[in-house]
């Protein structure tokens, strides 16, 4: 009689985490190892930016399973632990604590790593990044009333981290590269709503602003020299420019890999045996006939639900439509989709009244929708993006009729 | 703290118990009962810990918010007595609540 099939998962974030407890879940009862560099269990990163800062969340509500779980279902879990490399021939993984764990099938889910600036002063204590439970714990003692914080991009992490500090008393000012915030991910439209916003939570911005170097004495951070020579004097600088995917261990033993580890549409890696899946992985997305990386909380779950399914012999799930929520203050952002080969823009509501969707269309078909406080557009609006369905963009436009009577 | 009774769709049940402050949908996913499967970690973002509140019970969880509503609508069987699990905030008052979980939240 042969061995059960072993599973080893490299990443202990929301994909990883997410992947172990669906393997059981589904009935597969082989060895599994879930190798995690952070030194607590999986837990749930959004919260991070919000309610964490804001003394709203401790690492305990935020665990993805409370921490007995994992020996419980004899998920042998090993936190504070790195993957060196992989040996594809022999199906091992040489770990930081000197051993090597053996795998039938090898789960990528190495996340991505906050992208930080090449500049002068990048050490200085007081410049933080947003990733992790432990950054968070810093953050979080950083902020108070009075203290000024930069903020060094205007995406999402940048915003909410905006908010909180807004909420906790802070002095804050966001310092964009771009002519507007939210430039990768968002519409001229959103991005305008959102400065408004938040100026009016008494968050300064600084739009085109290039970071050249961080100011210090004493070791500390004490301001943002910008590309214009001007300096922005600060007690504490968050950096929130985006995060690069984890994937060396892959491209360094000959995986296919393209700013991320390039999969199937069952999260498999050009390695039969080795999946990837979360932030990591570079994936199809047959809606847009396109291939990408998604960092989201939504896509992990995807992941780990294909990477799951393929290993204990379950069917392919069903395709999702990618979707992404962040809350700032009282507004909650939801986008589904995204604005690949988008021909019109449609604002469904008016923008002043703080409930309002743009729908990004190609034709007359929804390629993405972003609703703020508007919850049946974001719903609608998924359910037309996957099912290909032409609307009425007269119909889409007219907020008296409601939206389940625009998709009819 | 109060002892919740959550029945899975094909009638298992499991009571537990759960801290005041803990939402409904919490004391499901740290007990690890299927049924609720909370994508969106209680941020009220995505419809999959909807449950049935018991009719004895409806009152006493209060009542939904516009943006609970809204995204309830779109829920699989929703019935009058369902809810978004994630936005009931458990107390002593909740000692004794009944839930039942929908077939699939997907």
């Amino acid at each position: 009689m042969s061995e059960p099939a072993r599973v080893a998962i490299l990443g202990a974030g929301h994909a990883g985490g997410t992947a172990a407890a669906l393997l059981r879940q589904y009935g597969f009862a082989g060895p599994i190892a879930l190798v995690g560099e952070e030194p607590i269990a999986p837990y749930q990163r959004p919260p991070l930016s919000k309610a964490w800062l804001k003394g709203e969340a401790d690492a305990e509500s935020l665990a993805l399973k409370p921490v007995e779980f994992y020996a419980e279902h004899d998920i042998d879990f090993r936190p504070s632990t790195l993957a060196l490399s992989l040996n594809r021939g022999a199906r091992t993984v040489a770990l930081s604590d000197g051993s090597e764990l053996p795998y039938d099938f090898l789960i990528l889910a190495t996340g991505a790593r906050p992208i930080a600036l090449p500049i002068p002063g990048a050490d200085l204590a007081g410049v933080m990044f947003l990733r992790t439970a432990a950054d968070a714990e810093t953050l979080k003692a950083t902020v108070g009333p009075g203290k000024r914080l930069a903020v060094v991009g205007g995406g999402y992490i940048g915003l909410e981290v905006a908010a909180s500090g807004r909420a906790l008393g802070a002095e804050v000012v966001v310092l964009e590269r771009e002519a507007r915030l939210l430039a990768r991910v968002a519409c001229d439209t959103l991005s305008d709503f959102f400065k408004a916003y938040h100026e009016q939570h008494g968050v300064r911005f600084e739009l085109s602003a290039t970071a050249v170097a961080f100011e210090g004495e004493d070791d500390h951070v004490t301001g943002v020299r910008l590309a214009d020579g001007r300096l922005v004097a600060s007690d504490a600088v968050v950096v929130g420019v985006g995060a690069h995917p984890n994937d060396e261990i892959a491209r360094d033993c000959g995986l296919d890999t393209a700013r991320g580890v390039v999969v199937d549409l069952d999260a498999r890696t050009s390695d039969p045996a080795i999946f990837a899946i979360g932030d990591v992985a570079h994936r199809p997305m047959p809606i847009y006939d396109r291939m990408f990386r998604m960092e989201s909380v939504p896509n992990a779950l995807e992941g780990a639900k294909q990477a799951a399914s393929a290993i204990a012999g379950r069917p392919r799930p069903p395709g999702e439509v990618p979707w992404q929520w962040s809350d700032q203050y009282d507004l909650k952002l939801q986008i589904a989709g995204y604005a690949f080969d988008v021909d019109e823009i449609l604002v469904r509501g008016d923008p002043k009244s703080g409930h309002f969707a743009v729908f990004h269309l190609q034709g007359d078909r929804v390629q993405a929708v972003e609703a703020i406080n508007a919850a049946a557009e974001f719903m609608m609006g998924k359910q037309l993006i996957g099912a290909r369905r032409p609307v009425s963009k007269a119909r889409l436009a007219d907020p008296s009729i409601s939206m389940k009577e625009v998709a009819a | 703290m109060a002892k919740i009774t959550y029945i899975e769709h094909d009638g298992t049940e499991h009571v537990v118990e759960v801290k005041t402050g803990l939402t409904v949908m919490e004391g499901a996913v740290k007990n690890n009962i299927p049924g609720i499967d909370a994508d969106c970690g209680g941020a009220c973002a995505c419809a999959t810990c909807h449950v049935y509140v018991d009719e004895a019970w409806r009152d006493k969880t209060g009542t939904s918010s516009a943006m609970e509503e809204s995204m309830l609508d779109f829920a699989e069987n929703v019935e009058p007595n369902s809810r978004l699990s994630c936005q009931i905030k458990v107390s002593d008052a909740l000692d004794g609540l009944v839930v039942r979980m929908p077939e699939s939240q997907h």
